[in-house]
């Protein structure tokens, strides 16, 4: 951690200093609370019969269905984009131009419009009556292109030399790929795909958009639904799911840092500052940036 | 062909809209962003945990929650009748934020440790070490990932679209709900956002080159 070396140690001054802003702070942020606490109470929104309807069986079904329908979509598309994440990292590598082309065309494409447009169309277009599948292929496709890029990187991070060992043991070009160059690049970017599929697990909430009863389209359904003190639950149900979602997330990145954690400690496998960090384009991801191994030749692919 | 041409002036409204969500969701979240690193690397505690609290809180929710967030919560706070585009690109520009906080973190940690060893022997507080020494040199190594959160910010302001700011977004749903087919609207829709994100993707390697002085 550089942050000691941005100040010295504080001296008796400093430190008098440092505790007024210290306290000054807390305050600003305890102020902030508290306005916001009593905005709240006096709006009606903090009495307990607002919170109470998480009481009701109905109501924990209710979210406990949604929590299924948003694990169900995470579930499809992080195969699905692991699937064609695959695909298109090979055709991207493909020695045949036409292959090697339409790879880099379909992903920049997708990977250059947002997710949103990508998942309306095709839930108007082709999947009006499943908007599950629609949420599926569209997180598919979108984080499909994502994880080809991290994954070619991680194929070009391998270095030359595993690649020359296989053909010199006369490994075919399949057999290198899948046996050589593709575990090591997995290996290597292992936390990139999971903060990725972090980042796949927070976009199922754009189901909401498409009226798939996923986890946030369940909450604005319970909140508009629900009647209590003559106002309409927002608040307590946002602050519910909304931890919910946050949960889930934190548990999954987590993960993330914990394999990271786990690559960095083992001394096989290639290094992982040989990687030039492919910041992923929906949401640069924190562990890639924060590896540590950020070096200052990150001219990502992601300039479209 | 013919829904671009019929429906021009609504497809014009909604590209503006999406420029300008994204150009003040972008100051908001710079400097915002620049303030929680600056919070996250300062000798206060109370501001290095509400700096890391904003981060991970922020990078661990959804943004269509957050959106949920500032149209449903916020108003019920603080000034109820803020108009939709302000809610959204604050929403937008909180969230991304955190992000830019993170990769100015990540910039700062770059700089060479002489640096700020030598910025305070010479006596600067912390204030005028980061604001004279370390930032300046931070820049160079955080433009390219800027670039890319600034990127992903105008593809997520499509979310703001969805709830009713006008943007390209709203126009797509627009013409589909009047009927129209939905490959040439969203042929045109990705092009809008091409240009937007060509024209961010420009203007940062134009940066780029111009911020490149030989160490």
């Amino acid at each position: 951690m550089s942050a000691s070396v941005l100040y010295d140690a504080p001296g008796p001054k400093a430190v008098v200093r440092n505790r007024i802003y210290a306290v000054l702070g807390s305050l600003a942020i305890l102020a902030l609370l508290a306005v916001s606490i009593v905005r709240l109470s006096d709006k009606g929104h903090l009495a307990p019969e607002m919170w109470d309807i998480f009481n009701y069986s109905g109501i924990r079904e209710n979210i406990a269905d949604g929590v299924v329908a948003t694990l169900k979509a995470f579930g499809l598309a992080a195969v699905g984009s692991l699937v064609l994440g695959v695909l298109l990292a090979v055709a991207r590598l493909s020695d045949h131009k036409p292959v090697r082309w339409a790879a880099t065309g379909f992903i920049e494409l997708f990977r250059s419009i947002p997710l949103l447009i990508t998942i309306y169309a095709v839930w108007v277009g082709f999947l009006t009556d499943y908007s599950m599948w629609a949420l599926a292929l569209g997180l598919s496709i979108y984080n499909g292109c994502v994880q080809a890029e991290v994954l070619r990187a991680g194929v070009n991070s391998v270095p030359k030399g595993q690649r020359e060992a296989a053909y010199a043991l006369g490994m075919s070009k399949t057999q290198v790929m899948t046996s050589v160059l593709m575990p090591q690049a997995v290996r290597a970017m292992l936390p990139t795909i999971i903060s990725q599929l972090v980042v796949t697990l927070k976009d199922t909430s754009l189901g909401f958009i498409i009226l798939y009863p996923e986890l946030l389209q369940t909450a604005r359904l319970i909140a508009s639904n629900t009647q209590v003190n003559g106002q309409y639950p927002y608040v307590s149900t946002i602050v519910v799911i909304g931890c919910i979602y946050v949960a889930m997330c934190l548990a999954l990145s987590g993960l993330a840092t914990w394999i990271e954690r786990r690559g960095r400690r083992a001394k096989t496998g290639i290094t992982m500052a040989a990687v030039a960090a492919p910041v992923t384009a929906a949401d640069p991801v924190g562990t890639v940036v924060g590896a540590g191994a950020e070096v200052p030749d990150g001219r990502d692919g992601t300039t479209n | 062909m013919n829904v671009l041409l019929d429906n021009f002036s609504e497809f014009r409204d909604g590209f503006i809209g999406t420029v300008e969500i994204t150009a003040v969701s972008s100051v908001i979240a710079l400097v915002l962003g620049l303030l929680l690193a600056g919070f996250r690397v300062s000798p206060v505690p109370p501001l290095r945990f509400f700096g890391t609290a904003w981060v991970t809180l922020l990078r661990n929710t959804p943004l269509t929650l957050l959106f949920l967030v500032f149209y449903f919560v916020v108003p019920e706070i603080f000034f109820p009748g803020m108009s939709s585009f302000l809610l959204g690109s604050l929403a937008l520009g909180f969230y991304t934020a955190s992000f830019v906080c993170e990769t100015v973190r990540s910039g700062i940690n770059t700089v060479p440790l002489g640096q700020a060893e030598a910025a305070r022997s010479i006596g600067m507080t912390f204030t005028q070490t980061l604001r004279l020494i370390v930032l300046p040199q931070a820049t160079r190594t955080v433009i390219p990932p800027l670039s890319s959160i600034f990127i992903a910010l105008t593809k997520n302001s499509a979310i703001a679209g969805a709830f009713s700011v006008t943007e390209l977004f709203g126009w797509q749903k627009l013409m589909s709900d009047q009927g129209y087919d939905i490959v040439p609207v969203f042929v045109w829709v990705a092009l809008g956002y091409l240009v937007v994100t060509f024209a961010i993707s420009g203007a940062f390697r134009l940066l780029e080159s111009r911020m490149e002085v030989a160490r």
